[in-house]
């Protein structure tokens, strides 16, 4: 059956041609949006214009400032442009805005020269999303000591919802910590090989972190919800130099570890209140 | 008449001034307590799950009375409002229990997707019947009287059939929906308009305003070098919005009052001052009206 939808009506095919000459610049503005003489004024329809699209990409611009100091205002500025126009945001939630940025930014041709790019864009949104992220209270480290030997390696770790990884075939998280000094960044070797960061907010603050060999498999497994064995011997297999008991213990000692569940396979098993 | 009573009279909203609450004075406030009458935020800046954000909001909502103003819903667009985001805003008045939440007559979403900006809306029956809709369902969906904020226009739409304190002034009377009025924007439109912002607040329904907005704007002309005011919200309150501002407080009384701050921030004690000149300016008006007559104040029209 059809109905009339709201597509069809005055009001709708007015908002519809509004929202259009909005993003796209080559669309003149739709008649009858009129100044006080009665008359159309593209300038008047430009203010709206710029406000979208100047708006947006000053959001991007805050949430990814460290991107933007490598490449300077004005690349940053005609990039966002190009991807406030491509991808609005969803959502009225401007904190989500940004999720898809680094894909694009990897697709983006002129930034091409600087491979590394989208993986320091990755590392800004992972810093965003640990900041905005649930609360969650740490175990204390010496928890794990509580657990005997042969129950550990068959538990399964809840991490801090804040937890966000980047793995990156580039030093990240060199050239993060190096952003603002330019002459140091220079000096940043960039075959020297790739870097895992690990990005979280077990308290206050976000802290960053470049995980030793291993690390990063290892992390990953456990949010795949492996056991603690399975994930150690995730660790081990991804990189020979993986110390497990380092690997463990770092989580326990960053306030990483919520929640320890021994036994059952179910999600819900897993709570902090089994540590216990 | 609504089934939500007046949001003031409901969670005891001082008729003082307040100010946007923003991460760069937020060490002040805390730290020093400072005397004003409530905090603002956006809705839409406390809808992540938790972090930073909400720690600060929640020592400031332990120490002042709060608003909160949500910038996204959409309420003038020509679609069904976003279940989502209702909810959304649900959970966050559920969780801070703020004693004002307003909201905008503008859209900003639309097929392709949130537009970030407050855009305006023609005014016809068409459109009434959609907006007082949607604030009967965002009443439902929030469970409290919400109040509706006049735009800032750069321009108008020829089809238009209602002047806005008119259309307004239906929203109110048909959905019982309270009234946050925007004198910079009443000012800015004005002008923008060749309106006459006299008449416009004469027109419009003050009796249902529980909130006014302050703000500076940028003037900029347009290619007929017309003024067009632009609401940036980037500098401190124009004289003629002042003098609009006493003129209105004469005519209803202190309001809660809110200095909006938005881009190139000032310090703390700047933005402090704005709002204690928007206490001395309700102050000086009860004082002429209630006991002293003969002192009317000079900033008065």
């Amino acid at each position: 059956m059809l109905s009339r939808g709201h597509t069809d009506t005055p009001f709708a095919m007015r908002l519809a041609a509004f929202a259009e000459a909005l993003l796209d610049p080559t669309i003149p503005p739709p008649e009858g949006l009129i100044g006080p003489d009665g008359r159309p004024s593209a300038k008047r329809f430009a203010v709206y214009r710029n406000n979208v699209v100047l708006g947006l990409v000053e959001t991007l611009k805050a949430a990814f400032p460290v991107t933007r100091r490598l490449v300077g205002d004005d690349f940053f500025a005609g990039m966002a442009r190009v991807h406030v126009a491509r991808a609005p945001p969803a959502s009225p939630v401007m904190l989500d805005y940004g999720a898809e940025f680094a894909d694009f930014v990897g697709r983006f041709e002129p930034a091409a020269t600087l491979p590394y790019l989208p993986d320091v864009v990755r590392l800004e949104r992972a810093w965003t999303e640990a900041y905005h992220a649930a609360e969650a209270l740490p175990l204390s480290p010496g928890m794990l000591t509580e657990i005997p030997q042969e129950d550990l390696l068959r538990a399964r770790l809840l991490l801090h919802p804040s937890v966000r990884m980047v793995r990156s075939a580039f030093p990240v998280v060199e050239i993060w910590r190096m952003h603002d000094q330019v002459e140091a960044l220079r000096g940043v070797d960039l075959g020297r090989g790739g870097e895992d960061a690990l990005i979280a907010r077990p308290k206050h603050d976000v802290e960053l972190r470049s995980l030793p060999p291993g690390a990063a498999d290892f992390v990953e497994a456990l949010l795949a919800r492996a056991t603690i064995g399975e994930a150690l011997a995730r660790g081990l297999s991804a990189d020979s130099r993986f110390d497990p008991a380092g690997g463990l213990i770092g989580l326990a000692r960053a306030n990483l570890i919520v929640g320890v569940g021994v036994g059952v396979r179910r999600d819900d098993a897993t709570t902090s209140s089994e540590a216990a | 008449m609504s089934k939500f009573p007046p949001a003031r009279v409901r969670a005891q909203m001082p008729c003082r001034a307040g100010v946007g609450l923003k991460a760069e004075h937020l060490r002040t406030i805390l730290e020093t307590d400072p005397d004003v009458g409530f905090f603002e935020v956006h809705a839409e800046n406390y809808m992540g799950a938790g972090g930073p954000p909400h720690r600060y909001l929640t020592a400031i909502r332990e120490r002042y009375p709060l608003s909160v103003h949500g910038v996204g819903l959409s309420i003038g667009a020509d679609r069904p409002l976003d279940q989502d985001h209702l909810r959304r805003l649900r959970q966050l008045v559920d969780r801070y229990r703020p004693a004002l939440f307003s909201e905008h007559l503008a859209w900003s979403s639309h097929d392709a997707g949130f537009l970030n900006d407050l855009l305006p809306l023609p005014y016809t029956d068409e459109t009434l019947a959609r907006v007082i809709k949607h604030v009967d369902q965002a009443q439902e969906a929030l469970g409290r009287q919400i109040l509706l904020e006049n735009p800032s226009a750069y321009l108008a739409f020829a089809e238009s059939t209602y002047a806005e304190p008119e259309f307004i002034a239906q929203v109110a009377r048909r959905t019982g929906c309270g009234l946050l009025l925007d004198l910079n924007n009443v000012h800015v439109s004005s002008i923008n308009q060749a309106w006459d912002p006299i008449a416009y607040l004469d027109a419009y329904p003050l009796r249902q305003v529980q909130e006014i907005h302050l703000a500076g704007f940028a003037p900029d002309a347009d290619e007929q070098e017309r003024p067009l005011l632009i609401d940036a919200h980037d500098r401190p309150v124009s004289h003629a919005v002042w003098t609009l501002f006493a003129g209105v407080v004469e005519r209803i009384g202190p309001v809660p009052t809110l200095i909006e701050w938005d881009t190139d921030l000032p310090d703390w004690p700047t933005l402090k001052a704005q709002a204690d000149q928007a206490d001395r300016v309700m102050a000086s008006v009860l004082r002429w009206l209630v006991l002293e007559p003969s002192s009317r104040p000079a900033a008065l029209p």
